[in-house]
């Protein structure tokens, strides 16, 4: 019998910018066993929601993770507009949602490049965060930050898109769409690129449905199913089908993301087009009454899921979410025992794992 | 000034480290290695090994897991050594202040040389850090020029 050797890989690793550590034991180079030790990331967000006011909880909330920042805040505001409930002007709803997919356009931009660094393909990571500028260039014009946006408040939007800037988001969206094109060629064709993922992390759709794993982690594995088939905001005005690939490995993942990523900028460039006019905020007065209600919206890790719960004062009683990654952390363990210890990385980060997110 | 000494102002390698961060710092890190910012025109490096690095970039707020961790990074660098803060979080703790497990800025923990403000600090910010630090460090050898 291989000796075994166990080896801690985290919480302060080249791969993952997060801590998270993974006890992985392995005979030879093959891994059969796999043991998450989550944990270093907790902050306490939950309990701090229910200590500071609620208009404050957008602040914090969106500081859950800095790369689906917006989708937090949309959530968060969101879920306390319901228990009013608020009726929001359609334009801010339109605003949303350009923002929400500008930023799953950054963050599968970032993800690419990530996933190409990840198996040593320097230069095409270097290319898509190129790119990626571009996106947090729009962000920065039309919110006035590039990563935590703090655009939204309860009842509306902070800012809105002028015709000027929606004419540059129109050329700009072109242009990242154009150069994405080009890049993603690489990955489709490139025979490095496909024999570093296809048939790694192979997850089933049975698994993929027992372990409830979420987003392209989920629709990578052949089932359709997105938090924006609910048409929250304006998705149900917009053209929108979920990608999904049959595969369930590592380039399927990639590939479902790739995809999105096209799709995204397509329903940028479809709100922007249809953007009606309007107000950009409604006011909102008083403290959340006693009531509660959920919302469920589509992070670009998968399905964001807040529940909020009002007394009648200005904080809220409870504040409760379940972040994407949460949900695609048990799927590693199914995915890794039996691969190689070189694809441990690549596999890791198929799932696009959001630590600050999971452990808040 | 001996090779080692020259090389190490000219060329610092850079560990980075997440204590409990929202990310946002830490993407903008990596948005410093990329084309448009480009940080290794001033000879960083990002480095995976606490052992090979001159500057530890922290960012995030530390909590009560992390705490033992930042504490090993740093006594794993290598003497002379720089501690940066990025971000208003990993200076003083900042939206997460009052977060239960969060024990506050990365000065509770290990000594720090420079503090970079901002939420998310932006790239421009860190790469002026950076190169305020690399002064200490040539002050630190006491052969500054």
């Amino acid at each position: 019998m291989a000796a075994r050797t166990t080896v801690p890989f985290g919480p302060q690793h080249p791969v993952l910018p997060e801590p998270i550590q993974l006890k992985i034991t392995y005979e030879d180079e093959k891994v059969v066993e796999v043991v998450p030790a989550i944990g270093y990331g907790h902050r306490g967000i939950e309990k701090a929601c229910e200590l500071n006011e609620y208009t404050k909880n957008i602040y914090l909330c969106e500081r859950i993770c800095g790369i689906c920042s917006y989708i937090h805040s949309v959530s968060v505001v969101e879920v306390t507009e319901k228990l009013w409930p608020v009726e929001l002007p359609p334009r801010v709803k339109y605003l949303r949602t350009i923002w929400a997919e500008m930023s799953r356009t950054h963050s599968h931009l970032l993800w690419l490049g990530l996933l190409a660094d990840a198996f040593g393909f320097e230069s095409m990571f270097l290319q898509f965060w190129r790119i990626r500028e571009r996106v947090l260039d729009l962000l920065e014009m039309t919110t006035g930050q590039r990563v935590i946006q703090s655009v939204n408040v309860v009842g509306g939007v902070r800012r809105d898109i002028s015709p000027e800037q929606k004419k540059t988001c129109i050329e700009t969206l072109n242009t990242v769409r154009k150069e994405s094109e080009a890049l993603i060629k690489v990955l489709t064709k490139d025979y490095t690129v496909k024999s570093r993922t296809i048939g790694k992390g192979v997850l089933t759709k049975e698994q993929a449905l027992q372990l409830g794993c979420a987003g392209p982690t989920l629709r990578g594995s052949g089932v359709r199913e997105d938090a924006r088939l609910t048409k929250y905001d304006a998705y149900g005005e917009l053209n929108y089908e979920p990608v999904v690939e049959e595969a369930g490995d590592s380039y399927a993942r990639a590939l479902v993301r790739a995809r999105e990523l096209f799709q995204a900028i397509d329903l940028q460039l479809e709100a922007l087009a249809k953007l009606p006019e309007g107000e950009i905020a409604v006011r909102v007065r008083g403290n959340p009454p006693a009531n509660e209600d959920v919302m469920r919206t589509e992070a670009p890790r998968g399905e964001l899921f807040y529940y909020a719960k009002g007394n009648g004062t200005r904080n809220l009683e409870r504040l409760k979410v379940r972040t994407p990654t949460f949900a695609n952390i048990p799927s590693l363990l199914v995915m890794l025992p039996g691969c190689e210890l070189a694809d441990v990385p690549v596999i890791v980060l198929s799932i696009d794992p959001c630590i600050s997110c999971t452990e808040r | 000034m001996g090779l080692i000494e020259k090389s190490r102002i000219k060329s610092p390698w850079i560990l980075h480290f997440d204590n409990s961060s929202c990310n946002g710092c830490d993407i903008e890190i990596l948005a410093c290695l990329t084309p448009l910012y480009d940080v290794e025109r001033f000879g960083m490096v990002n480095m995976g090994n606490p052992k090979h690095a001159d500057v530890l970039l922290i960012t995030g707020p530390v909590n009560r897991r992390t705490a033992r961790v930042l504490k090993n990074l740093y006594a794993q660098v290598p003497d002379p050594k720089i501690v940066i803060a990025v971000g208003t979080c990993a200076s003083s703790g900042g939206v997460f202040h009052n977060c239960y497990n969060v024990l506050g800025g990365v000065d509770k923990v290990i000594p720090v040389d420079v503090y970079i403000p901002g939420c998310a600090a932006r790239p421009e910010a860190i790469i002026d850090g950076v190169v305020l630090a690399l002064q200490k460090l040539a002050s630190l050898r006491g052969d500054k020029k």
